[in-house]
């Protein structure tokens, strides 16, 4: 099973400045186009109808104003350990 | 303590060492150079910072680095290199780091000369850089005198958080006189809440003088000026002699006070009602005490090493209510006696 | 079994507890906040935010006081290094660094930081070069490239008026009292990768005790170079990094071996 992601966008903060999207390779993160931020901005947005994210953070890497939190989906050795026994 | 002989400069810097300096940054010019010699050797073998930088422009930046982890620093300098470090003034008058500032004055304007003046008064009473404020700014009038402002200096900045200089001159810093050290104090080992020394268990603490919105700066200038008044009220400090039958009284600080004390004797002896006010705090000015010298004198002579700057001062004591008269030589010339004794005579019988 | 589906959610990227939780001032797409982001992180995984002290400078960077949560002071324009003397004299085993930017660091303050390292100034600068003036809106730098269009060199500096841009690292490398010096760049995820490991190396020379490090960092300015976020990143790959090249220019003896354990 690939790995599945998801990121979590602080819109308050973002500046809409596209680097995450540039840096995304899965091409799932778009700018706003129907509201803005406090600040005027389009903020970013995960885009993943198709759970495409892998939890990579190349766009968390990218992003200038730390708005992005990943997470990402890991096998859980505990409840593993317990499914065992 | 016994007493020791020793050059002005030298004495200034034993006496620093003694009150608990734990940083020297400094950059040599004459005619200071021996304060920041002293410190090389003593400094480092005292386990404590010297750093000689590569101008004055960074000694002071350094100063400015050191003070904002609460502890006791220095530089020393002369005329040219007070100026190039007015930039490192005004950042520390701002963010409220206690430092200490000697400036042994030399003859300018310009590159000017090295020989003993008092034409930097103005630079270091008004703001000594950008921006409104004053440094405390003390005078000593000889070696002892020198080496006893130097702890009381350090106990003013961290008592104010605030820029104190003592001035001299180049007279002052390299004469020869006998003087007794203090003690050696121990340093201190408790840094104060303010100051850096790493965000552990606490909020991290910020040093900057900058407030980009125009009300919080305002509010910063207030506090500022709110602990400024406070100086001016409480640490006006001066000392005098034979005033209190003068008619006439001579005002003079550092090298030029005490020339002037030969002369106001000198007149004494031949019958003249003279007296001596000698400012030791050029800022906050001894303004109250001389202002109540007016009640009972009748003129002010005020000699200086400068073309009259400190004269100013003396008349918004006055406050027009006397005459005041001024008498000085600049470039580094060292008024005699003998002249000064001259001026006391015709300001004396321009009297009523 | 089917423990495939055994899955548990977890956090693999978020803010580093150096960086405080506020809102920048920095325009959108700058760099400055990736390059505030990346020394963060670092500092988180060194383990010395609460002895750490940073030295800000005079420029767009001028509020990165209150962006690092560690104790900070702002220095007048240039000051930096000699500020962090001071502060690192006294405090020997502390963390200091500075923060500057090319007109701070390669202009105003080129004495400052050259006899930082001449001393071998125990100290770390991270280095923000934009090939411009950012804070006072878009003036040449001492860094801004042959023909590039800035307010105050209209038509493209040209270099019989102004000479050419300085390169600090090759600058800083030759100084004997630098223990690290490299260029990195920020213009995309490997690069900005890279670049924090550069940082992180000057930073365990600095806690080693080896003397000087700087680390370049080629930045953007999209606002005043006047093109996208996206475009300024491409810029730098194209125009800055061919006459910046990246990598290490100085690496001291000392130094190689912190370099591997990472």
């Amino acid at each position: 099973m690939a790995a599945k992601g998801r990121i979590e966008i602080n819109e308050e903060r973002c500046k809409g400045c596209t680097l995450c999207a540039l840096a995304c390779p899965q091409t799932i993160i778009e700018m706003a186009t129907d509201r803005v931020n406090a600040k005027g901005y389009y903020p970013a947005l995960l885009v993943d109808p198709d759970v495409k994210c892998t939890g990579c953070a190349l766009c968390a890497v990218a992003c200038p104003d730390v708005c992005i939190t990943v997470y990402r989906q890991v096998p859980s050795k505990t409840r593993r350990a317990e499914a065992a026994v | 303590m016994p007493v020791e002989l020793m050059k002005g400069n030298t004495a200034l810097a034993e006496a620093a060492v003694r009150a608990g300096v734990e940083a020297f940054f400094g950059y040599p010019i004459t005619p200071q150079t021996e304060l920041l010699e002293h410190m090389s050797k003593r400094m480092p073998e005292l386990g404590r910072a010297f750093v000689q930088a590569e101008s004055e422009v960074a000694s002071i930046n350094m100063v400015y680095g050191a003070a904002c982890t609460g502890t006791r620093v220095m530089t020393s300098s002369s005329s040219p290199g007070i100026s190039l470090m007015q930039e490192g003034f005004s950042y520390i008058a701002c963010s409220e780091v206690p430092c200490v500032v000697v400036d042994v004055m030399r003859g300018g304007p310009g590159l000017g000369n090295i020989q003993p003046s008092q034409s930097d008064y103005f630079q270091v009473t008004r703001s000594a850089g950008h921006g409104d404020y004053h440094a405390i700014v003390l005078a000593p009038s000889s070696v002892q005198e020198a080496v006893d402002l130097m702890g009381d200096a350090f106990d003013l900045a961290d008592q104010y958080r605030h820029l104190v200089f003592v001035v001299a001159d180049g007279l002052l810093g390299q004469m020869m006189e006998p003087a007794e050290l203090p003690p050696m104090q121990p340093l201190r080992t408790e840094r104060p809440d303010w100051a850096l020394t790493g965000a552990n268990g606490r909020d991290p603490n910020i040093i900057t003088s900058l407030e980009l919105s125009a009300p919080a700066l305002e509010a910063v200038n207030d506090r500022l000026q709110a602990k400024l008044k406070v100086i001016r009220e409480t640490e006006q400090r001066s000392t005098e002699n034979m005033t209190k039958d003068a008619r006439l009284v001579v005002v003079g600080y550092g090298t030029a006070g005490r020339i002037a004390e030969t002369a106001v004797k000198q007149a004494r002896r031949e019958g003249m009602q003279v007296g001596l006010f000698r400012p030791i705090t050029l800022w906050p000015f001894p303004e109250q005490r001389l202002s109540a010298l007016t009640d009972h004198v009748e003129a002010l002579l005020v000699v200086e090493m400068n073309a009259g700057q400190m004269v100013e001062d003396v008349k918004l004591a006055a406050g027009g209510q006397i005459p005041v008269e001024f008498y000085g030589r600049t470039g580094g010339v060292v008024p005699v006696p003998e002249e000064i004794y001259d001026a006391i005579v015709e300001s004396y019988e321009k009297l009523a | 079994m089917t423990s495939a589906v055994m899955v548990e959610e977890k956090v693999v990227y978020e803010r580093p507890e150096s960086l405080a939780d506020v809102a920048t001032h920095y325009c959108p797409g700058c760099t400055h906040g990736i390059a505030h982001r990346i020394v963060a992180e670092v500092l988180d995984e060194l383990g010395v935010r609460d002895r750490t002290i940073g030295v800000s400078p005079v420029g767009c960077a001028v509020l990165a006081y209150k962006y690092f949560n560690t104790d900070g002071a702002e220095a007048a324009h240039g000051r930096a290094p000699a500020m962090a003397t001071g502060i690192k004299r006294v405090m020997p085993d502390h963390v200091v660094f500075t923060y500057q930017g090319d007109g701070d660091l390669a202009a105003i303050g080129i004495a400052e930081i050259i006899h930082a390292a001449t001393r071998g100034e125990n100290i770390t600068t991270i280095f923000v070069n934009n090939a411009i003036y950012g804070m006072t809106g878009g003036q040449m730098a001492p860094t801004t490239l042959i023909g590039q269009e800035t307010t105050s060199s209209p038509g493209g500096r040209s270099q019989t008026l102004t000479g050419f841009p300085v390169r600090m690292a090759e600058l800083m490398a030759g100084i004997t009292g630098s223990a690290y010096i490299a260029r990195r760049s920020l213009h995309n995820v490997k690069e900005i990768n890279t670049a924090k490991r550069a940082i992180k190396t000057a930073f365990l020379a600095q806690l080693n005790g080896l003397g000087f490090s700087m680390v370049e960092l080629l930045s953007t300015c999209p606002t005043n170079w006047k093109v996208s976020p996206a475009e300024a990143l491409a810029w730098v790959e194209s125009d800055m990094v061919p006459y910046y090249p990246l990598g290490d220019y100085k690496v001291a003896e000392e130094v190689k071996p912190l370099m591997k354990r990472r």
